[in-house]
């Protein structure tokens, strides 16, 4: 195996890695949001500076690649999707903190009622699965499999899009709650960057695999192209 | 508009029964730099050579099909016509060592027999020497032989000797593969600002040359022309997978 070739396996080690921990921060965001588990929500924020190290060092060793090597073809595009991913996951891992920190200032558990209504749970199991599905299409190199995010972020944009008219009624009736229904809300606005971020990875993935730029096409040509 | 200037159609070429160049049809455009890379054996000399005939000097070599100068096939041309107005560089630097580097600009005239006014001589030699972007540097010392000078220099000099016959394209075979980094990029400098009057076809190991100063480049292996695009596209989405495993330097 030629060095360089041992060196980018390693980078998509550490970016495999870097996925891992921010996978970590959804999963346990999503469980102290059900359970109301404000000690969870800490733990996803102490993540996140492990988060930002491992983006520091993958940036570093991108950057010695390109001095070292001078890559081309597959492994120049390889490393600048790496370099761009890289700042996707990062921000996915703010978002996740941003969740999190919601989750701990709201003084009292989520209602149910309110939970249901707004489907929030549906959209944040529906951005992990995204966020396993695009992992699994970096992994495998597959660009069919990125491609079919394009058309599961609708799911979140969707939700998104009720969201205002829901929270709004549900406060007609529970004027009280309004600490929680706007937390929600601003969790809601988040999710929906989460899937932001994995359409940016998608695109990502398939011009280092395709050679293919396809950002700023309609979700449709995107999933033709 | 671009044009086409060197066109090769079908072209073999062979060392006795060695089949080394096979079927290679290509076009290169005027006032472009093509680069022609691969791994050792592959042809990429052996065509370069062939484009001014330089391939039949030795003995047992040939050629069959197509190589065309503008409309002409230059295997129905006379062969010294044909390198007048196709000038080779070598790998190293090759000044004559008993001339001076005055001499050294217009020896193509001397050795063709030639004879200039002394006039047109001094403007020649001027003329060359500050396309190869030398003048400043040798003009008060253009009689001094041209083995003193630097790698680099030599090489320059090598140039302004081959612009001298205003050629309409330069053969370049590994130009800077004798040469430090400054040198080699004063010549990758020297060779962007010929392109203007000139078409160059450049003969490299180093990929990365073949990046920065090319419009076009060629890839051969084997004899054969595996894929021929813009620089940029063969660097960043080459088609072949023999391409992209030599450029990444995955090849076997």
């Amino acid at each position: 195996m030629a060095k360089i070739e041992g060196d980018i396996k390693m980078l998509k080690e550490e970016v495999k890695d870097m996925w891992l921990l921010v996978q970590s921060q959804l999963t346990k965001g999503l469980t102290s949001l059900q359970n109301f588990d404000k000690d969870l929500a800490r733990e996803v924020v102490m993540i996140e500076k492990r988060v930002n190290s491992t983006e520091l060092k993958i940036d570093r060793d991108c950057e010695d690649i390109f001095a070292i090597y001078c890559p081309v073809a597959v492994d120049l595009r390889f490393l600048l999707a790496v370099l761009k991913i890289n700042t996707n996951l990062e921000r996915m891992g703010d978002i996740a903190e941003g969740i999190a920190n919601l989750i701990i200032s709201t003084k009292s558990s989520f209602k149910k009622e309110l939970l249901a209504a707004t489907k929030v749970v549906e959209m944040y199991q529906e951005a992990l699965e995204i966020s396993d599905q695009i992992l699994l299409a970096f992994e495998n190199e597959d660009s069919a499999t990125a491609r079919g995010i394009f058309k599961r972020d609708e799911f979140l944009d969707e939700i998104n899009l009720k969201a205002n008219d829901l929270i709004i009624g549900y406060l007609k009736d529970h004027p009280d709650d309004i600490d929680q229904a706007l937390n929600l809300l601003s969790i809601i606005r988040r999710l929906e960057r989460i899937g932001d971020q994995a359409e940016n990875i998608a695109e990502e993935i398939i011009f280092y695999l395709e050679a293919k730029v396809i950002r700023h096409r309609s979700r449709k040509r995107k999933t033709i192209d | 508009m671009e044009s086409t200037i060197i066109r090769s159609e079908n072209f073999n070429a062979y060392f006795g029964v060695n089949h080394v160049v096979k079927n290679v049809t290509m076009e290169i455009p005027k006032n472009n730099i093509v680069a022609i890379m691969g791994p050792s054996g592959c042809g990429k000399t052996t065509f370069l050579r062939c484009i001014n005939r330089m391939h039949e000097l030795i003995a047992g070599a040939t050629a069959k099909g197509k190589m065309l100068l503008h409309d002409d096939d230059v295997y129905d041309l006379n062969a010294i016509l044909v390198r007048l107005k196709i000038g080779m560089v070598f790998q190293r630097p090759n000044p004559f060592p008993n001339l001076s580097i005055y001499d050294n600009v217009i020896a193509g005239y001397k050795l063709n027999g030639m004879k200039l006014s002394k006039d047109k001589r001094n403007d020649i030699v001027e003329n060359s020497l500050t396309k190869a972007a030398l003048w400043n540097e040798v003009k008060d010392s253009l009689h001094k032989k041209g083995t003193f000078l630097s790698g680099g220099q030599q090489q320059r000099l090598c140039i302004a000797r081959a612009i001298a016959m205003e050629p309409e394209v330069l053969l370049l075979d590994e130009p800077t593969s004798a040469l430090d980094p400054i040198s080699t990029a004063s010549i990758e400098q020297l060779l962007f600002e010929l392109k203007e009057n000139y078409t160059m076809i450049i003969v490299t190991h180093n990929m990365q040359q073949a990046g920065r100063v090319s419009d076009k480049t060629a890839f051969f292996y084997v004899g054969e022309l595996v894929e021929y695009d813009n620089t940029k596209e063969m660097f960043t989405n080459p088609k072949d997978t023999r391409t992209q495993n030599y450029i990444t330097g995955r090849f076997s």
